[in-house]
C-alpha cells in the first residue's frame, strides 16, 4: 500500500472513531430529539399510496444499480445513505435492506468469477471466516447503538469512502518478491488469463497478517452500517496484499456474499427487512446492475465516478448533519 | 512448468451451487411479492400500517405491528408479507449450504487447514442464522 494511502486510510479509521466520541457527547447531553420526532410523525399518514412506494424505490434502485456499475462501487454504499437521506423509511430498515442488496448482487456475480478463476477460494476462505464473525459483532453494534450515533458513524465513513475513491491508486499488478510465512502456509496465490493479451498473470500474497487483520475492521463496519465492503476491500488486498487488481475485484465481490450472509442474518432475526420496500431495491437494482454491464462498454466512466463521488460527500454530509441534529 | 489458470474442483461446484440457489431464491422473491402484492394473499401487516410505522426505530415498528422475531416468521408463512421471506433465508442460507460443501471437499483432499476453516465458517452463519445471540435492537 502507498504510504498517502496509509496516511488516508488511517486519518479517516481516527475520524470516524472522533466522530463517534462525539456522537456519543451528543446523545448523552440530550441532542438526540430524532425519535420523539419519529413518534409523532408517525401517527400522520403518508401522503403517497402505499403501492407508490414500490414502484418508486425499483426505478430509483435501477438507476442506482446502472450508476453503480459505471462508477466501480457496489450497490450497498450508494444505496444506504441515499435512500436513508430522501426516503421515509427509518435507517434500521434501510440497512437491512442495504445488505440484501449488497448480498443478492454478490451472490448473482460469484458463479462467473469463481469460474473464471477472477475469485480465489484459497484467498477469501481465511479472509471471510474473520469479516464474517466481525459483521455480526458490527451488525449487533449497529442495532444497539442509537440512530443519531449510527448516523454519525454512517456520514464520516461516507466521507472517508469518497475520499478513498477520489485519492487511491490501485495498482493492476503489485510486485511481490516474496511470499509471507502465513500467505505461504495457506497456500493463498493463483494464476489467471489476461483475456487483452492472453498472458498468464501468477500472483501470491505478502503482508497477509496485516491484511487479515484489518478485515476486523472492515467485517465490522460492513454489519454496523449495511455498506457492502468492496470499497474496502479491494484496496486492502490490492495495495496491502499485493493481489492483483482483478483479482481483487473478483474475489471481495465473492467475499460479500459470505460477509453479508453473517450480518444479514442478523438484521433478518432483529426484524429489520419489510419485504415492501427490501424486495423491490433488490430488484431494481439487479436490473440496473445488468444495464449498466452493458452501458459500460460505451460509456466514458471516469465522469460518473466523479458524479458519484460528489454525491457520496453529499450524502455523507447529509447523514453527518442528521446524525448531529442539524 | 506452465502454471494452472484452471479454477480447482471445489470452486466450481461452489459456483454451481451458488448460481442456481440464487436464481431460484430470486424468482420466488418476485413470484411471491407479486402475490403480496397484489393482494392474493392476505398479509400479517396490512400495507397502510407498514407505510405509517415504517419511520419508527426497528423495536417500535415490530411492537405496533406485532411482527416477531428470529424465526418467529416460519409461523405465519402464509401471510402475504412472510411468504417473502422464503426467497430471502434462501439467499441468505446459500453460502451455509456451499460451505458445508467446502468442508467436506477440503476433508476428502485432506487440506485439514482449510476444512477446518470452511467448517468455523458454517459454525459462523449457523450462529448468525440461528438468532441464538439476541441483541438490542433500538
Amino acid at each position: 500500500m502507498k504510504p498517502n494511502t496509509w496516511k488516508l486510510a488511517l486519518a479517516g479509521a481516527l475520524a470516524v472513531v472522533a466522530m463517534t466520541a462525539l456522537a456519543w457527547a451528543a446523545e448523552s447531553s440530550g441532542v438526540g430529539t430524532e425519535a420523539a420526532a419519529q413518534l409523532a410523525a408517525a401517527g400522520a399518514k403518508s401522503a403517497l399510496p402505499w403501492w407508490a412506494w414500490p414502484g418508486i424505490l425499483l426505478v430509483f434502485c435501477f438507476i442506482l444499480g446502472i450508476i453503480a456499475v459505471l462508477a466501480g462501487v457496489g450497490g450497498g454504499v450508494l444505496f444506504v445513505p441515499l435512500v436513508s437521506g430522501f426516503f421515509p423509511f427509518h435507517l434500521d430498515f434501510v440497512r437491512g435492506a442495504g445488505l440484501l442488496v449488497a448480498l443478492a448482487g454478490a451472490l448473482a456475480a460469484g458463479p462467473g468469477l469463481l469460474k473464471r478463476n477472477l475469485a480465489s477460494l484459497r484467498l477469501a476462505l481465511p479472509v471471510a471466516l474473520i469479516a464474517s464473525s466481525c459483521a455480526i459483532v458490527g451488525a449487533f453494534l449497529g442495532l444497539a447503538l442509537p440512530t443519531n450515533v449510527v448516523q454519525i458513524c454512517l456520514g464520516s465513513t461516507i466521507i472517508f469512502i469518497a475520499a478513498l475513491l477520489l485519492f487511491s491508486k490501485n495498482t493492476a499488478r503489485p510486485v511481490v518478491t516474496k511470499q509471507d510465512a502465513i500467505g505461504l502456509a495457506l497456500g493463498i496465490h493463483g494464476a489467471y488469463i489476461e483475456p487483452a493479451s492472453g498472458e498468464i498473470v501468477e500472483w501470491k500474497t505478502h503482508r497477509t497478517l496485516w491484511g487479515l487483520l484489518l478485515f476486523i475492521l472492515i467485517g465490522i463496519m460492513a454489519g454496523m452500517f449495511g455498506l457492502g465492503a468492496g470499497w474496502a476491500n479491494v484496496p486492502v488486498l490490492n495495495l496491502m496484499m499485493g493481489v492483483p487488481l482483478k483479482v481483487a475485484v473478483g474475489t471481495s465481490k465473492f467475499l460479500l456474499s459470505i460477509t453479508d450472509t453473517s450480518a444479514a442474518w442478523v438484521y433478518l432475526n432483529q426484524g429489520c427487512v419489510i419485504p415492501l420496500m427490501a424486495i423491490p431495491s433488490i430488484v431494481g437494482l439487479m436490473a440496473g446492475s445488468f444495464v449498466g454491464v452493458r452501458i459500460l462498454a460505451v460509456a466514458k466512466p471516469s465522469f460518473i465516478r466523479y458524479m458519484v463521488i460528489g454525491v457520496l460527500l453529499f450524502s455523507g454530509v447529509k447523514a453527518l448533519l442528521k446524525g448531529l441534529g442539524i | 512448468m506452465t502454471p494452472n489458470t484452471n479454477a480447482p474442483k471445489e470452486q466450481l461446484v461452489y459456483a454451481e451451487i451458488l448460481f442456481y440457489g440464487c436464481w431460484t431464491g430470486i424468482v420466488i422473491m418476485i413470484v411471491t411479492y407479486f402475490l403480496y402484492v397484489s393482494g392474493l394473499i392476505n398479509p400479517h401487516v396490512s400495507m397502510e400500517l407498514v407505510t405509517k410505522y415504517w419511520s419508527l426505530p426497528v423495536h417500535d415498528y415490530l411492537v405496533e405491528n406485532n411482527v416477531p422475531i428470529g424465526w418467529g416468521w416460519l409461523n405465519l408463512i402464509t401471510k402475504g408479507d412472510f411468504i417473502n421471506f422464503i426467497g430471502i433465508a434462501l439467499l441468505a442460507g446459500l453460502t451455509i449450504l456451499c460451505f458445508i460443501y467446502l468442508t467436506f471437499a477440503y476433508y476428502k483432499q485432506k487440506d485439514m487447514k482449510f476444512a477446518i476453516i470452511s467448517f468455523l465458517e458454517v459454525l459462523t452463519l449457523c450462529l448468525a442464522a440461528s438468532g441464538i445471540i439476541g441483541g438490542g435492537a433500538h
